[in-house]
């Protein structure tokens, strides 16, 4: 009888293996820095004006903190209304930091790697629990759970004067630059993207389109659900650090529950499974709301709230794919070179 | 040793007891098929084996190791896969990415391979690739490859089903009406393709079914199950003629 | 004791008040298994029509009345416009859920417009005659009286209207399987907007008995006692009536007790702490019957 042969088996051969950088990812790289090279410049020159400066950054901010708010609902499913409240966790550590142990780089950089620890670690924490739950309901937990938190900020002047509690964060020092937000935002960006183009991000995704179906066909749903949530919570956390050293003024109320909302119609419009769309609606949404109030004036300050609102309404019944539904930007595809096995993680 | 067995399972529900002390012993390399009129508890047969709950009595054995406490993806890993009887694919991901996903417990890299793209990240991520391909050629899914899960006609979705439960190397294959909505030419493709596969991929396979056109033919051995007690067991042509299925079945005749 | 008993009976206060709230939550969650997070702004509008009636010097039952008969409207709107298009649809929950946010950001922006309500806080007249009664060395006030007669009242409407009319049963059947009460010939969009206006009415009434209780209204004063609310409608078994005032009652007292005892500041906090540990340990609620998923 003839050996049954198995097709299945594939043996990954053990010869060498160089490492070559392929050809795609140096012109990114070249462009990411060409990009950087530029808007330096014409920021230097005055040609982006401070105030433009400002919002320029804080684009950035928002795109790190809905990045991570992509990850956990964009990729993995999980209805997470409480980002905010990671956001200002990351902010207050990162602050409390720099003006205990004094306004050096160091510093700063420690504050920041505290901040998204410290966010992280919660997230952790809190998703331990609550990730059982399922999505309407994990969203009014997490909601409760900024609800906690907003208290818990506006009580910290019991913990030490320094936080400041219902008056607030003054003095922090503005650390933060350009050249941190960009270069940040890129590694959030890259390690988001490895991430989703991997076995592990595909996981992610399993989790968000049949939890039950994956868990049976193998996959420790749970797992994956963590790290997501994890590394998203991170990535909020070290926004917020960023914000808390641009602002160097920080209150409770810019991280109650009404702010988690505001990331996530910038996940929802951009595109549940889209970095791309993340990224888009992020800087879009910032700038167009900087924009509208140049036009508006103080009118628009009252109109924000309902535009913002009308947006996510019709948005769900009418596309509720978002901008980019799903479609990720590939630099392979654009440049024409071996295309990759199709990119459609999108959810409807 | 059996490759599986159950010792007196029973599942209740509450007041609703939806499996009775069933047994059953799967010698490795059979091919058995799990009958009964609807609601008899076909379904959860398989979802006590494969761990979606656990017995409310009896044990559930696989190679000697008692599953009863793990959770379902365990039991995945250790050689259980199974199909869905309402088709639950990963409808947003693409053919391809459906039966790589769920290779991802022996993907060979971990995180930090991700996110640095190490050698071993991109040889291992073609390694899985090629073998996902190799298990969609094999179900006539390759030129289908990049397209979304959910927008396959039926019949494919039923063999990316397959597919990806193949994609989890397992020993045991628990198909769960695999032929539902089929037409006859469809259904004949099907017992060839669950032939070969068996015989290729050194299967047991234990396969609920309702179309007795395929059961008859591809099963060695019936269990018949009716109100969640096993009521037959035997060979095709001795359960055809079996009274008390029949029963199950038509039920009792006018007279009787 | 007296003490004790006092606060027990602001807790009947608040918790009655919550009770309305609750069971509109509940009554729309059964149906449609939506977290109508628009219904806490309901309250606020419940609220400002009942207010602006009110001020013109109409009686307080009729402005009362207007006021849910307003709401009623605005609800059965909400539903049609909003919800129902996803319903057809077939849109997964959560995008209803979204949508349902963006309900409840758009009533609360628009009523901040000054051409609306406008942002500031404003003192709701006091119409309601302030009399005092002493039971049991406990001190009632003529609110607290209005709000648990009141309460009892509408929920006990709101039983007979489930139990002994042919619309309740309606809703009953809608609530256990929709499909199959479609195809029993059941208007299935009549009914759920029937849901709505009875929900959305009750919650009118708790708005208005709420600004006659806390003598302050303004656009958001309706998030807090609304997530509350759905709060008590979890603890209590959410779908259930008779949970949604179990939980509502056991919540006001919750609040009430930790402001008194413990502290004021951290009282919000309690109510959201409660819910997570409802939420992890018995998410059916205390009446409620938890439902495994078909796999």
């Amino acid at each position: 009888m003839e050996p049954v042969e198995k097709k299945y088996t594939v043996t990954v051969p053990e010869k060498k293996f160089t490492v070559t950088i392929p050809r795609n990812a140096v012109i990114s790289a070249l462009v990411i820095v060409g990009l950087y090279v530029v808007l330096s410049l014409l920021r230097q020159q005055g040609v982006i004006t401070p105030y433009w400066g400002l919002i320029m950054d804080l684009a950035l901010i928002t795109t790190i903190s809905a990045t991570g708010l992509s990850l956990i609902y964009g990729f993995a499913g999980q209805f997470s209304l409480g980002h905010a409240a990671f956001y200002g966790i990351g902010a207050y550590v990162a602050a409390f930091i720099t003006k205990t142990y004094g306004a050096t780089t160091v510093n700063f950089a420690l504050g920041l790697a505290a901040g998204a620890l410290a966010a992280a670690v919660i997230g952790f924490l809190v998703g331990l629990p609550i990730l059982r739950l399922r999505s309407d309901y994990l969203g009014i937990a997490t909601l409760g759970f900024g609800v906690i938190v907003k208290v818990l900020l506006d009580n910290s002047d019991k913990l030490s004067k320094t936080l400041g509690g219902s008056m607030g964060m003054l003095g922090i020092p503005r650390l933060t630059t350009f050249a941190w937000v960009f270069w940040l935002a890129v590694a959030v960006l890259l390690i988001a993207r490895n991430l989703v183009n991997s076995s592990h991000g595909r996981v992610c995704i399993t989790v968000r389109e049949d939890e039950i179906a994956a868990d049976i066909m193998g996959i420790d749903t749970t797992r994956y659900k963590m790290l997501a949530f994890t590394l998203g919570c991170g990535m909020a956390g070290l926004g917020g650090g960023l914000y808390a050293h641009l602002y160097t003024f920080l209150h409770p109320s810019s991280f109650e529950f009404l702010k988690s909302f505001d990331v996530l119609l910038i996940v929802v419009l951009g595109g549940l499974g889209s970095l791309t769309g993340t990224v888009v609606a992020g800087i879009g949404v910032v700038f167009l709301q900087e924009a509208l109030r140049g036009v508006l004036g103080q009118q628009f300050l009252e109109w924000r709230g309902v535009v913002y609102a009308l947006a996510l309404i019709v948005l769900m019944i009418l596309r509720p794919q978002g901008l980019m539904g799903g479609w990720e930007f590939s630099i392979d595809r654009l440049l024409q070179r071996r295309p990759k096995g199709g990119s459609a993680r999108g959810a409807a | 040793m059996a490759l599986l067995e159950c010792r007196n399972v029973s599942r209740h529900f509450g007041g609703l007891r939806a499996l009775v002390d069933f047994d059953l012993t799967l010698e490795k390399g059979e091919l058995v098929g799990l009958i009964g009129p609807n609601g008899a508890g076909k379904t959860t047969v398989f979802n006590v084996i494969t761990g979606v709950f656990p017995p409310t009595h009896g044990d559930v054995v696989l190679e000697g190791r008692v599953l009863n406490a793990y959770k379902p993806y365990q039991i995945t890993q250790m050689g259980i896969a199974r199909t869905f009887q309402n088709i639950r694919l990963f409808k947003e991901m693409t053919v391809l990415e459906n039966v790589m996903a769920v290779m991802h417990p022996r993907c060979g890299y971990g995180l930090l391979d991700a996110f640095l793209r190490t050698p071993r990240f991109v040889r291992q991520e073609r390694a899985m690739q090629e073998e996902a391909e190799g298990l969609l050629e094999r179900m006539n899914l390759a030129d289908r490859r990049n397209e979304k899960a959910g927008s396959l006609p039926y019949g494919a979705q039923r063999r990316l089903e397959i597919a990806r439960a193949l994609a989890t190397r397992p020993k045991l294959l628990l198909l769960d009406e695999p032929a539902a909505g089929m037409n006859p030419s469809e259904v004949g493709q099907l017992v060839e393709l669950i032939r070969s596969v068996k015989q290729d991929f050194d299967l047991t396979v234990l396969l609920i079914e309702h179309q007795m056109g395929l059961v008859m033919n591809l099963c060695e051995r019936l269990v018949v199950l009716d109100f969640g007690q096993i009521i037959a067991t035997g060979t095709p042509a001795e359960i055809q003629r079996n009274p008390r299925v029949l029963e199950a079945y038509l039920g009792k005749a006018v007279g009787a | 004791m007296g003490q004790l008993l006092e606060q027990v009976v602001n807790g009947l206060q608040l918790g009655f008040v919550y009770a309305l709230i609750a069971v509109g939550y509940t009554m729309v969650y059964g149906i449609i298994k939506l977290i109508n997070f628009a219904h806490g702004d309901v309250i606020m509008v419940g609220a400002f029509v009942t207010f602006f009636g009110l001020v013109r010097g109409i009686p307080w039952p009729v402005a009362i009345l207007a006021a849910m008969v307003a709401c009623a409207v605005l609800g059965v709107i909400i539903e049609r416009l909003a919800y129902r298009p996803l319903r057809e649809k077939g849109a997964p929950r959560i995008a209803a859920l979204i949508t349902a946010i963006g309900v409840s950001l758009f009533l609360e922006n628009f009523a901040s417009l000054h051409i609306a309500f406008g942002p500031d806080h404003r003192q709701f007249p006091e119409v309601i005659p302030h009399i005092q009664w002493k039971l049991a060395g406990v001190t009632v006030t003529s609110i607290q009286v209005l709000i648990i007669v009141s309460t009892l009242l509408l929920v006990a409407i709101l039983q007979l209207v489930v139990y002994r009319t042919k619309i309740g049963k309606a809703m009953r059947a809608v609530s256990l399987d929709m499909d199959a009460a479609r195809l029993m010939g059941i208007n299935v969009n009549q009914v759920i907007a029937f849901t709505f206006a009875v929900g959305s009415a009750l919650a009118a009434a708790a708005g208005a008995l709420l600004a006659a209780a806390y003598p302050q209204i303004w656009p958001y004063m309706g998030i807090m006692p609304g997530l509350k609310a759905f709060t008590a409608a979890v603890l209590g078994g959410i779908g259930s009536i008779p949970g949604a005032l179990l939980g509502a009652v056991l919540m006001g007292q919750a609040e009430v007790l930790t402001a008194a005892y413990l502290t004021t500041d951290f009282k919000d906090a309690v109510a959201f702490a409660l819910l997570i540990l409802v939420l992890l340990v018995r998410p059916a609620g205390l009446l409620g019957k938890a439902g495994p998923e078909k796999v």
